[in-house]
C-alpha cells in the first residue's frame, strides 16, 4: 500500500477541509487563506527548487507583479486613475458585487498573462546561469523589483495603492478567500501533479540531474527551463492577485514584493516537507504556516528566533525535508515502489 | 558508401597546449571506426569539437553533407550525432525507465509534444532495449543506485533511444569486467548491425577496439599519426612507439 492507493479518501478529506475549515473557525479565515496560499508558494517554488535543480530567490516577483496588476485592472476599469492618484484619501473604492468579482477575475488573468511573459524575458536572459550564481542573480532581480516598484508612479510609487474594497454584499472577505485560495492551491496541486507525468516533468527531472548529459541527448533544455518558470509564474500571479485583494493595501516593499519573508518562506517550506516531491511542499507549507501562527500567539517577541530555531533543527536532522524522512523511515508506505504500476 | 561524418583539418588549441593538430577523420555510413591513442594525445578534445562542445580554431566538420561546426550540442545533438561520457552520465535520481523515457528523439518537439505523456510505444522501446543491454530486471530503480558498469551499460542503452545516426562511444568498456567486455562488444556489433546505427569509438583496450573496428585511426600528441584496418595499425611501428613512450 502506498499514499496514492486511496486517493479518493485523500482528496475528498482536503476538500471536506477546505470547504468546512474556514466556516467553524471564523476567527482564522485570513489565517486559512493565507495557508492554502503558502502551500502554493512551495508547490511553485519547488517546480524549479525541487524538480529542476534551480534554486530560486526571486519567485516573489510574480508575486508582486501579479498582485498590482489585478488592482491595476480594476482600477483601470471602474475608476480614472488619474482621478483616483489626486483624491485617494476620499475616492470610493466601493463596487458591486459583481463588478469585483469580474474585476477580479480578469484582473488575474491578465497579471497571469503578463507573469508568463514576464517570466519568459527573464527566463531567457537569466536560466543560462546555473548553480549558485543562477541563486545570487534571482536574489538580485526580488531586491530591485521592489525598489523599482517603488518609483512607477502608476501603481502609487513608494506610498502604495489600495485595492477596492470587499463588496459588503458578499459577506466576509476572509470567507471568500479561503475558498478564492483553496481552489487555486487545488488547481495548482492537480496541475503539477499532471505536469510532472508528462515529457516537460522529466526533462526538467534531467536537467537537475545532469544538464550538460541533457543538452548532449539533444533536449531543448533552455526552452524547458523557461517554460518551467512560466508555469510557476502562472500560479503565483494569481496568488498575489488574492493577496493584495485580501489584504486591501499594497505597498511594494512589504505586501507586494516581501522577499525576506514570503520570499524565504517559500524555499524554506518546500525544504521542510522535502523537495522534488508531490506533497513535500503541501505538507511543508502547512507545517510551517501552522508553527509559524502557533509560535506568534504563544512566544510573542521570540517567535522569530523560535521560528529560526526550527528551521536549524529540521535542516541538521531531517536534510531531506519530512516526506524525504518519512520515506527513509516506512519505505514500505511511502517510498519508491518497485513493482509494476496496472 | 556515402561519408556520414567526414572531419577536416580541424586544429584545436587551449591556450599554449595543442590538443588537436590538422586532424582529418572520415566515418563511412553503416561502419564502425576505432580511434586510440595514449592518454592525453586529443580524442576526447576530438569528440568534444565534433559534438559542438567548443568552438573551432581551424577545419570544417560535415555531417551527412552539411556543415555542424557553427552549431551547439543540442542542435547536434538532434541531426542524430550523439556521444557517451568517458566519465559516465546518468540522470541519478531517476528510475531507468524514466532515464530511457526522456531519452527519446527530440528532432521535432514542438510545445505539444512537451506536455504530453509518453506513448506505450516509447515505453515499449524503453523495455526493449533495457532489455538489450541486460537491465530490464533493475528497470525501477534509481539509475545513481547502480554499479558502474551497469550505469554504462544504461548511457548506452539511453544513446539507442535516441536512434542516432552516428554515435560516438568514449571508452565504452572502461570500468567494465572482463566477462561483461564480451557481451558489450556483441552489443556493439548488433546494434551496428540490427539497428543501423555508425559507431565511432574511442577505446584504449586493444583487444576491444582491433575486434570492433573496421577502420583505425591513431592520434598521438594532438596529431594523426597513423590510420588503417587493425592489422595495419597493429603492425606499425609508430604506433607501438608512441604506446611504448618512444614520442
Amino acid at each position: 500500500m502506498n499514499m496514492s492507493s486511496k486517493p479518493v479518501l485523500l482528496y475528498g478529506g482536503i476538500l471536506l477541509v477546505g470547504i468546512f475549515l474556514p466556516l467553524v473557525f471564523p476567527a482564522f479565515q485570513t489565517q486559512i487563506s493565507m495557508m492554502w496560499m503558502m502551500v502554493t508558494f512551495a508547490l511553485t517554488w519547488d517546480i524549479l527548487g525541487g524538480r529542476m535543480g534551480y534554486n530560486s530567490f526571486g519567485n516573489i516577483v510574480f508575486f508582486g507583479v501579479g498582485m498590482y496588476a489585478a488592482a491595476s485592472v480594476q482600477h483601470e476599469l471602474y475608476f480614472d486613475v488619474g482621478q483616483f492618484e489626486v483624491i485617494s484619501d476620499q475616492f470610493n473604492l466601493q463596487l458591486t458585487s459583481e463588478k469585483y468579482v469580474f474585476g477580479l477575475a480578469l484582473g488575474s488573468i491578465v497579471g497571469a498573462g503578463i507573469c508568463v511573459v514576464l517570466a519568459w524575458i527573464l527566463g531567457s536572459g537569466i536560466l543560462a546561469l546555473r548553480g549558485q550564481y543562477f541563486a545570487i542573480c534571482t536574489l538580485g532581480l526580488g531586491v530591485a523589483v521592489g525598489e523599482f516598484a517603488g518609483t512607477i508612479d502608476y501603481i502609487g510609487a513608494g506610498s502604495g495603492m489600495s485595492a477596492p474594497v470587499f463588496p459588503q454584499a458578499m459577506g466576509s472577505s476572509g470567507l471568500f478567500y479561503s475558498y478564492y485560495f483553496f481552489i487555486l492551491m487545488g488547481f495548482t496541486f492537480f496541475a503539477l501533479k499532471w505536469l510532472y507525468s508528462t515529457r516537460f516533468g522529466l526533462a526538467i527531472n534531467a536537467i537537475r540531474d545532469d544538464e550538460d548529459k541533457a543538452e548532449a541527448m539533444g533536449l531543448h533544455t533552455t526552452r524547458y527551463k523557461t517554460l518551467a518558470w512560466c508555469v510557476a509564474a502562472f500560479f503565483l500571479s494569481f496568488a498575489g492577485a488574492g493577496f493584495g485583494h485580501l489584504n486591501g493595501f499594497i505597498d511594494p516593499l512589504d505586501v507586494a514584493f516581501p522577499g525576506a519573508t514570503f520570499g524565504v518562506w517559500m524555499v524554506l517550506m518546500a525544504i521542510l516537507g522535502g523537495k522534488g516531491t508531490l506533497w513535500g511542499p503541501v505538507i511543508g507549507a502547512v507545517v510551517f504556516h501552522v508553527t509559524q501562527e502557533f509560535f506568534w500567539s504563544t512566544l510573542l517577541g521570540w517567535q522569530r528566533v523560535a521560528l529560526g530555531l526550527m528551521i536549524v533543527i529540521v535542516v541538521v536532522f531531517f536534510p531531506l525535508g519530512i516526506m524525504g524522512w518519512v520515506r527513509e523511515k516506512w519505505p514500505e508506505r511511502f517510498g519508491h515502489t518497485l513493482e509494476e504500476k496496472s | 558508401m556515402a561519408l556520414l561524418l567526414e572531419v577536416k583539418g580541424v586544429s584545436k588549441s587551449f591556450g599554449g597546449v595543442v590538443a588537436n593538430h590538422d586532424i582529418s577523420i572520415e566515418v563511412p555510413e553503416g561502419k564502425i571506426i576505432g580511434l586510440i591513442g595514449p592518454n592525453g594525445s586529443g580524442k576526447t578534445t576530438l569528440f568534444n569539437s565534433i559534438v559542438g562542445y567548443h568552438p573551432l580554431d581551424n577545419g570544417t566538420i560535415q555531417f551527412e553533407g552539411r556543415e555542424i561546426s557553427n552549431l551547439v550540442v543540442p542542435q547536434i545533438a538532434r541531426l542524430g550525432l550523439l556521444r557517451t561520457f568517458q566519465q559516465t552520465r546518468i540522470y541519478g535520481k531517476m528510475t531507468c525507465v524514466q532515464n530511457m523515457q526522456i531519452s527519446v528523439p527530440h528532432r521535432n518537439t514542438g510545445i505539444a509534444h512537451m506536455f504530453a505523456k509518453f506513448t506505450p510505444e516509447v515505453n515499449e522501446k524503453a523495455d526493449h532495449l533495457l532489455e538489450f543491454v541486460g537491465l530490464f530486471s533493475k528497470r525501477h530503480l534509481m539509475a545513481g543506485d547502480l554499479s558502474f558498469g551497469q550505469q554504462k551499460l544504461l548511457e548506452f542503452a539511453m544513446a539507442l533511444m535516441n536512434d542516432p545516426k552516428l554515435l560516438l562511444l568514449d571508452e565504452p568498456t572502461a570500468g567494465i569486467n572482463p566477462t561483461l567486455i564480451n557481451g558489450l562488444i556483441d552489443r556493439l556489433k548488433r546494434a551496428n548491425a540490427d539497428f543501423g546505427i555508425t559507431l565511432l569509438v574511442i577505446e584504449h583496450n586493444m583487444r576491444v577496439i582491433m575486434n570492433l573496428a573496421e577502420h583505425i585511426y591513431c592520434l598521438a600528441h594532438g596529431e594523426m599519426l597513423a590510420e588503417g584496418v587493425p592489422t595495419e595499425i597493429q603492425n606499425d611501428q609508430r604506433v607501438i612507439d608512441a604506446y611504448l613512450g618512444a614520442h
